[in-house]
């Protein structure tokens, strides 16, 4: 299980004078997310350390309507087994897993099964992912997933209460849901493709750290656009400044559209600059990702064997 | 514990090094011994110096320092080719830029190598920034080559231009210089500076591939004698990018040679971040703005101006982010300084730091020939460091309370080459940009470089912009009249006259003023004396010169006024034709009618300019919009030409208002009252108390005192008294514009408008970054 040393997000009293005062100049955004990989690069022992890194921060993802106990299950050993032994002892992390394994509700009972309690179950809820269902049957599904043995609650926020600027009533839904989750972590999905501005972005992240999320993440891997750089840039910003005003650490979860090494190590870059070493773990970090773990798979062998690998030499999940 | 599962928990940075092989065997491919490039070839070394790696100290190679006779050489050897090339069809130099740009774009990772090498900046910037930016400077160029007769029929090249280049950017710098020379047909001499030659040698392989015939691009190595040297040799234009003392040096040594000269100097830019700003953007701005190349950039964002209510906050995530920059090996890819450019370099910038009173905040360095990003607060305007240029990585802080006071902060500086602004209000941000008086400013930005974007400086920064359409001016030869004849000087006895007394007096502030010393002067025509007029002293220029600068609204008056108000005065000085027309005769002997009828003439040609000459939109790659506005050069004193009595003081007057500007206008020597006469006539048409005045005297006596006048921007010289070089020289003490005749003629009846329109304004350019 993920353990932590943090406090949790107590969060904070809904203040608007705060959400109004959240200030994003797009262009300088850009600017510092297109430069960002050109400045900082890994390489060798420190690249393999890292990818190493991102996968002990992955969410293992599967999110599908035709998921099956049979695939969960799959998907479950591969968490618990994120690479081949050979690789994982050459770079003497033979106990690496990812972060935790992320579903639908109704799978999570055979993920918690099938994780036998070594790693955390994520279920995503809430009316997932259009988060439009009844809200009293929203808090109804946090409830049965938290009972079901989730320990992780990934809710999606109501967009149109961002689009509308009705930030009070995103706090209070999200202060609900958060309520509802008891002692499980919630993560606010912000569906930052929907939200329209990198602005939007920032206020909606500050109203769900002040109504108490652990962690927020950009998007439910649903939305045309998922997560990005200047988003995240933006959504890290507002993590430390919320640090600043409250003394919690919340997570930061990017999710969707990272499925290269490559751009996890971007990530991780701007994750490091931005937050700092302490956010580089998975008490504080995740990838929310199906397919990354392959290709860093492949790059572990490439550093461990000098020779680039291909796909099916490695087991899938 | 393998080092892998070590890295996996402490998550640092490792190494990330881009390899040197090719830049070494190009080194030793030369046998590590250069001679200048002249005529198409590499010469024998001559006496050499060391060039070495700041980061490590390692010697890379020995260049040849260049003597007077190389100059002289290497000057020859450009006239002898100029010729030629400036034959060439637009579309055959087109085709060379082209090759450059495609040449470097090809060798582009030896270039960013060696320059790194060479000057210690980081590989990313020579990689990303330095090179790229070359290229692109080539690729635009060789456009401008290819429409050069259709954007700019009649335009000629100077000739031979010789170029001086710094340091910090030796390579970009290069090619902001030698591109639009080349693209106007110039031939050019290039002197790269004493530390960092190697990539201007390396240009020459390029130049080979390109096609660039024989003595067209010449370079030659040495120190700053052979800059000087280069100077002092027959060339048609010198350009120099350098520190404002050296820039000084060069106009005093050019004065009066009626050689073209741009320079582009030093600089101290405010960074302006409102209370409503994107605090963490501005932040990072600033990483861009003063630890660029270490802070080695004459337009660096080097003195921050936060508003006083975010001041805390902003120093705080600012010092937290200087935490996080990473200094160290330049050939690092994940470095964000490398060392810099010398020991000597790194000696200086301590030496400056040690005398500030203010709270040093620092980053860390490794040991050598590298500083941390350094921060120093709590300064008041007065500190040194808040005025002195230090080119390293300091940036002193102070805060402001409002938008004026950020504006009067900023401005309170010798230098104007560029400046930032961070607002998110668009009424702040599009108020404030230009007002400060610099020659680039960015919205929400910082070093944001183009070649289509003209840039240059105002004030002490220097003058002449480099890229865009504005750049090319740089490299064309003004048109030229023919040698001023001997002004007809009449004599005689004061006459005895029945009528009241006249004595004109002089025009300061929109009223009449005596004389501070007291002293008048007999005008007189071929029929004897006419009148008597005041002989101004330096007091008399003062005043002058005062009352111009306190007409500061001028220069925010719309274009329509100016030119009703210019209109006006055409009526006015119509309605009394005959008059004027009658002392124009009176004084010279020459007919009066057609003298009127082209100052009238004059007067509605630039009223009709006054809300025509537009800024440009220019081109960048950036969303958003880069404007290239065209500002007022400030206040304008004028020696009007003898030659033209009225017609010319029509035409400078009407220049000089039209686009903005406040005039002291010394009238004509010998006709004085053609000037006089027009206070009644600027009295009925509008024209704003201290916008024109008018001094009459000895010509040769003001003009020392007029060009040394710390208050004045720009002088003019249509005199026909032999003035220039005296203007020139002193204008070097606060590098004020100067556009002189050095004794040659001029049309006045209608004369061609763009000479005018080019020295009674300043391009502006605005980076106004926009996107969601």
């Amino acid at each position: 299980m993920t353990v932590s040393d943090l406090e949790r997000n107590a969060g904070l009293p809904f203040d608007p004078g705060v959400v109004a005062g959240m200030r994003v100049n797009t262009p300088a955004a850009l600017r510092r997310a297109t430069a960002l990989p050109g400045r900082r690069s890994v390489k060798r022992a420190w690249q393999a350390a890292w990818l190493a890194r991102a996968v002990s921060m992955i969410d293992l993802t599967t999110l599908s309507g035709d998921d099956t106990p049979g695939r969960v299950r799959r998907l479950c050993a591969k968490a618990l087994q994120p690479a081949r032994a050979d690789l994982l002892e050459a770079i003497g992390l033979p106990d690496l897993t990812v972060g935790a394994v992320c579903v639908y509700h109704e799978m999570v009972p055979v993920a918690v099964d099938a994780l036998g309690g070594k790693l955390p179950v994520a279920a995503v809820s809430t009316g997932f992912p259009a988060g439009l269902s009844p809200f009293r049957l929203r808090l109804a599904e946090i409830e049965e997933s938290v009972a079901a043995g989730a320990a992780e609650i990934d809710i999606v926020i109501s967009r149109r209460h961002v689009l509308t600027g009705d930030w009070a009533a995103l706090y209070d839904e999200t202060a609900q849901m958060r309520a509802a989750c008891g002692d499980a972590h919630m993560k606010a999905i912000l569906a930052t493709g929907e939200l329209g501005t990198l602005k939007n972005v920032a206020k909606a992240s500050m109203v769900c750290m002040m109504a108490g999320s652990d962690f927020i993440k950009t998007s439910t891997g649903k939305e045309a656009v998922n997560a990005t750089i200047p988003v995240s840039l933006v959504m890290m910003r507002a993590i430390r400044a919320y640090e600043a005003m409250s003394g919690f650490k919340v997570g930061y979860k990017p999710a969707g559209g990272v499925s290269k090494a490559k751009d996890a190590l971007v990530y991780l870059a701007l994750l490091k600059e931005e937050l700092g070493d302490r956010w580089m773990r998975p008490d504080l970090f995740r990838f929310g990702a199906s397919s990354l773990l392959g290709d860093i798979e492949r790059q572990l062998e490439h550093f461990v064997t000098g020779r680039y690998s291909v796909g099916h030499r490695h087991p899938v999940g | 514990m393998t080092r892998v599962a070590e890295i996996f928990e402490s998550m640092e940075w490792g190494p990330a090094p881009e390899g040197r092989a090719e830049a070494e065997a190009w080194l030793d491919g030369h046998g590590r011994v250069f001679g200048h490039f002249m005529a198409g070839k590499r010469g024998k070394p001559g006496k050499t110096f060391a060039v070495a790696n700041p980061a490590t100290g390692e010697e890379l190679a020995q260049v040849t320092q260049g003597s007077e006779a190389d100059v002289s050489a290497a000057v020859k050897a450009a006239r002898k080719a100029q010729g030629d090339w400036a034959k060439v069809s637009d579309h055959g130099r087109a085709r060379v830029l082209y090759g450059i740009a495609r040449g470097l774009q090809k060798h582009a990772r030896l270039f960013a190598v060696l320059e790194t090498l060479d000057s210690g900046k980081p590989i990313r910037e020579s990689r990303d920034i330095d090179v790229a930016l070359a290229a692109r400077h080539f690729y635009h160029h060789a456009g401008h080559a290819e429409l050069r007769s259709e954007l700019m029929p009649g335009a000629e090249p100077w000739g031979v231009c010789g170029q001086i280049v710094p340091w910090n950017f030796p390579l970009l710098m290069l090619a902001w210089k030698v591109a639009p020379a080349l693209a106007m047909g110039n031939a050019v001499v290039l002197k790269p500076a004493e530390w960092t030659p190697l990539t201007a040698l390396a240009f020459a392989d390029i130049c080979a591939e390109a096609g660039v015939p024989p003595g067209v691009v010449n370079i030659v190595t040495g120190d700053g004698k052979t800059g000087a040297a280069l100077a002092a040799a027959e060339i048609d234009k010198l350009a120099f990018t350098g520190s404002t003392e050296v820039g000084r040096i060069l106009r005093r040594g050019t004065a009066g040679r009626g050689i073209g000269l741009t320079l582009e100097l030093g600089g101290k830019s405010p960074y302006v971040v409102f209370e409503d700003a994107d605090i963490d953007g501005a932040v990072e701005g600033l990483v861009d703005a003063i630890w660029f190349n270490g802070g080695q950039v004459c337009c660096a964002g080097a003195r921050l101006l936060v508003q006083e209510g975010i001041a805390e906050d902003f120093t705080a995530r600012l010092v937290a982010r200087m935490g996080k920059l990473r200094v160290g090996d330049p050939l690092d890819k994940a470095v964000d300084m490398g060392a810099l450019v010398h020991p000597e370099q790194k000696r200086r910038i301590e030496a400056m730091l040690a005398r500030t009173s203010g709270t040093v905040h620092q980053g860390s360095a490794p040991k050598g020939c590298y500083l941390p990003p350094t921060l120093v607060t709590d300064l008041a305007p007065a500190d040194p460091l808040m005025q002195e240029e230090v080119f390293g990585p300091v940036l002193a802080a102070t805060t402001f309370r409002t938008p004026d006071e950020a504006v009067l902060l900023a401005n309170d500086t010798t230098y104007g080459l560029a400046g930032s602004v961070w607002s998110q209000d668009i009424d702040v941000a599009l108020d404030t940009a230009p007002k400060i008086k610099a020659g680039v400013i960015w919205v929400n930005g910082a070093n944001m470089l183009d070649a289509a974007a003209p840039f240059g400086g105002m004030k002490e920064s220097g003058f002449g912009r480099e890229g865009g359409v504005a750049g090319l001016a740089a490299y064309l030869r003004p048109g030229s009249g023919a040698k001023l004849k001997p002004v007809k000087v009449f004599g005689g006895e004061p006459a005895a006259s029945d009528a009241v007394d006249r004595t004109a007096k002089m025009y300061v502030g929109g009223k009449q003023a005596r004389p501070d010393g007291g002293y008048t002067r007999g005008v007189f025509g071929p029929k004897g004396a006419v009148e008597q007029v005041g002989t101004a002293n330096r007091k008399d220029v003062r005043n002058a010169i005062e009352a111009a600068q306190v007409a500061k609204g001028w220069a925010g008056s719309t274009g329509h006024l100016r030119a009703q108000i210019l209109y006006y005065l055409a009526e006015n000085l119509s309605a009394r034709a005959d008059e004027f027309a009658e002392r124009v005769t009176l004084q010279t002997g020459a007919k009066g009618a057609p003298e009127v009828e082209a100052a009238i003439g004059n007067l509605f040609r630039w009223a009709a300019w006054a809300d025509k000459h537009d800024g440009r939109v220019v081109g960048v790659p950036m969303p958003g919009l880069a404007l290239a506005l065209n500002r007022p050069v400030g206040v304008i004193a004028a020696f009007a030409p003898e030659e033209a009595p009225l017609a010319g003081i029509a035409q400078i007057l009407g220049a000089a208002l039209a686009m903005g500007n406040r005039l002291v206008l010394l009238a004509p020597e010998t006709a004085p009252l053609t000037a006089t006469d027009l206070y009644q006539v600027l009295d009925t048409s509008d024209v704003p108390g201290g916008v024109v005045n008018i001094l009459t005297g000895d010509h040769g006596d003001l003009a020392p005192q007029v060009a040394g006048h710390k208050g004045v921007d720009a002088v003019w010289s249509f005199s026909s008294a032999d003035i220039s070089t005296a203007i020139e020289t002193e204008a070097a003490a606060d590098l004020k514009r100067t556009w002189v005749n050095y004794g040659r003629s001029r049309d006045w009846a209608a004369p061609p408008s763009r000479p005018w329109l080019n020295a009674a304004t300043e391009v502006q350019t605005i980076w106004v970054p926009f996107g969601l």
